[in-house]
């Protein structure tokens, strides 16, 4: 690249000169407005990654077009084999893809939190002086509002292909709460992820040898007694597949009490391990 | 100086990344309300420095503090008078500079119209009001290490880092940012920059450390400096090619130094002497030449490159070594 085209392109796109009076005016003010709250931080993180949802919205797409295909081709495919028609089969299956496809979901925030630090982003959020865990539970609670959206999704197309919930609309409205707790809490396995390797391919790569066995082996898409009995207790016991017995019991209108306090002592237990490990690797970084 | 007049008081700091030393042993004063330059080539652990100072690297020894406070045991204390401007822009590209500003200004305390009014003041500052509603990710290199200096300066911070700002910009985006130095050294600010280039350091800085391999090799104020590296030169470049024996002897004389003939056939450079003035020898030799009918077409003073500057301090080290 010659000097003349590099000068020719800077002064079209130069910006206007800076302004140095106006600029003294402002750092002369020496405001310094109090630290903001730990939740008001968070709250802010959670704003920009709204924002970001509205300036890549292509991000929405694999959170809401994923989980409809994914129900209908479990539907479509399995039904007949597994339990003889495919209302039967939507029926069981719903709830268990519902978690499913959302829980997957969950490896975005760790691969967000990865590309922060690779871009340098984050630099400038650490120097700051507000709360550590403020941008990772901000990614989380904007990912509230996505994980509720591909539910709400994820229903609408279960209702149309002729799912009935028994348990009525309070019964899935605290199943779909049961499912946000556990995303919060899981999620925290990724973000530490996210702070300890070296690409967002890796977070990626580790992430999904994790949760493909995690999900597959579970009671989703069939019912664990039809496995063999070695591998029974292993399947019944995972988080998951307390996960999807507790949500497909408020679905149903059974409550299962048991595996919804499971499900909450492993989510209290996630945030309790990843949370600290997340913060100590975001203190060190 | 007293510990109060001191903005950053680093002794001994050192940084490992496995196996490689980063930074090793580097010991700093810097006066408070001053610009001070760190200069060094790339790899040399200006960085490294620098983001241990920021608080964002953990030092695997030594100990520092921030007007006064400590970096390791008063960490949050430090965050709240520093602010930093990477090497690379701590920006979030997918958001406009608007929003950029907004999010961070949220995140010192203000309440949203306060940093909505603060964001919109320092982008008309900064000069890209025109650029606000763009997502960062369409902006020049200066356009963008703009914003990252306006984003320092939300909150006017006691000490401000910047880590190579010039780095890759054009001339012009290079002065603008220069002036915006000036501007906020003005105002009270203490700054840390750090560079490649001695014109940069020399330009802004009052004092200099030049770091080598994770060690300081020299520290002093740019003149110190350049007098201790010495030879400066002065290159001429003749309208008549046959008066150049006739000017070398010329140069000679009046330098008392060695004058070298360049490829081109009109051109001879005259090297100076560790000590002498450049811009005093300059006058000197024009008006020489002018006296000896020498017709000169271009005239200029050359400081010593980094280069130089580091070949001589490198071979100073080695000396002060051998002799100890």
């Amino acid at each position: 690249m010659t000097v003349t085209h590099t000068d020719t392109k800077s002064d079209v796109d130069a910006p206007a000169p800076v302004e140095k009076e106006h600029l003294r005016r402002l750092l002369a003010t020496g405001e310094r407005p109090a630290a903001p709250s730990a939740f008001a931080s968070a709250r802010a993180f959670a704003w920009r990654s709204m924002l970001k949802i509205k300036h890549v919205p292509e991000q929405l797409g694999d959170i809401l077009i994923f989980p409809i295909m994914m129900l209908l081709m479990f539907t479509y495919l399995f039904g007949g084999a597994i339990a003889g028609g495919t209302t039967a089969y939507l029926q069981f299956l719903l709830p268990g893809i519902m978690v499913m496809s959302i829980v997957m979901t969950t490896i975005y925030t760790g691969m967000s939190v990865n590309i922060d630090i690779n871009k340098g982003v984050s630099d400038r959020f650490r120097t700051l002086p507000i709360w550590r865990a403020a941008p990772m539970v901000g990614y989380l609670l904007a990912d509230m509002f996505r994980y509720a959206a591909a539910g709400a999704v994820m229903f609408g197309t279960g209702l149309i292909m002729g799912y009935r919930p028994d348990g009525g609309a309070v019964g899935v409205l605290l199943g779909v709460a049961l499912l946000l707790v556990f995303c919060f809490a899981f999620s925290w396995v990724w973000t530490w992820l996210g702070l300890i390797t070296r690409s967002e391919k890796t977070v990626m790569s580790i992430s999904m040898s994790v949760m493909f066995p995690l999900t597959f082996l579970s009671n989703i898409m069939v019912d664990p007694a039809t496995m063999p009995g070695w591998l029974q207790p292993v399947v019944k016991n995972t988080p998951i597949s307390q996960l999807v017995d507790g949500v497909r019991g408020l679905f149903d209108g059974n409550v299962d009490s048991g595996s919804v306090l499971t499900t909450l002592i492993w989510s209290a237990g996630f945030i309790a391990v990843f949370g600290f490990l997340t913060i100590r690797a975001y203190n060190r970084k | 100086m007293s510990q109060r007049d001191l903005a950053i008081r680093a002794e001994g700091l050192v940084k490992h990344f496995k196996d490689v030393k980063a930074v090793d042993g580097v010991d700093l004063e810097v006066p408070a309300g001053t610009v001070y330059g760190v200069l060094g080539p790339n790899g040399a652990g200006k960085t490294t420095t620098v983001r241990m100072l920021a608080t964002l690297l953990r030092p695997d020894a030594g100990n520092a503090t921030v007007f006064g406070r400590d970096l390791i045991a008063d960490a949050a204390s430090v965050r709240s008078q520093v602010s930093l401007t990477g090497q690379y822009a701590s920006l979030d590209e997918d958001l406009t500079g608007f929003e950029n500003l907004v999010l961070l200004s949220r995140l010192y305390g203000y309440t949203k119209p306060a940093a909505r009014d603060r964001a919109g003041d320092l982008l008309a500052a900064f000069g890209l009001s025109q650029a606000a509603g763009k997502q960062v990710k369409s902006y020049s290199g200066g356009m963008r290490r703009r914003l990252d200096i306006a984003a320092s300066i939300i909150v006017t911070p006691k000490l401000l880092f910047l880590d190579e700002p010039t780095t890759g910009l054009d001339p012009r985006s290079r002065n603008q940012v220069w002036d915006v130095v000036r501007t906020i050294v003005g105002e009270g600010t203490t700054v840390l920059l750090t560079t490649q280039y001695l014109e940069e350091a020399d330009q802004l800085a009052s004092r200099i450390a030049v770091i080598d391999t994770g060690k300081v090799i020299a520290e002093g104020t740019p003149g110190q400096l350049k007098s201790s590296v010495g030879a400066g030169s002065i290159r001429v470049r003749l309208h008549h090619a046959d008066q150049r024996e006739h000017a070398q002897r010329v140069l000679g004389e009046a330098l008392s130094g060695e004058v070298v003939l360049d490829d081109d056939p009109v051109s001879l450079t005259a090297r100076l002497a560790p000590g002498q003035d450049t811009a005093a020898q300059g006058s000197h030799v024009l008006g020489e030449l002018a006296r000896a009918g020498i017709l000169v077409d271009d005239f200029s003073l050359g400081q010593p490159s980094l280069d130089e500057v580091f070949l001589a301090l490198t071979n100073r080290t080695d000396v002060v070594n051998t002799g100890a």
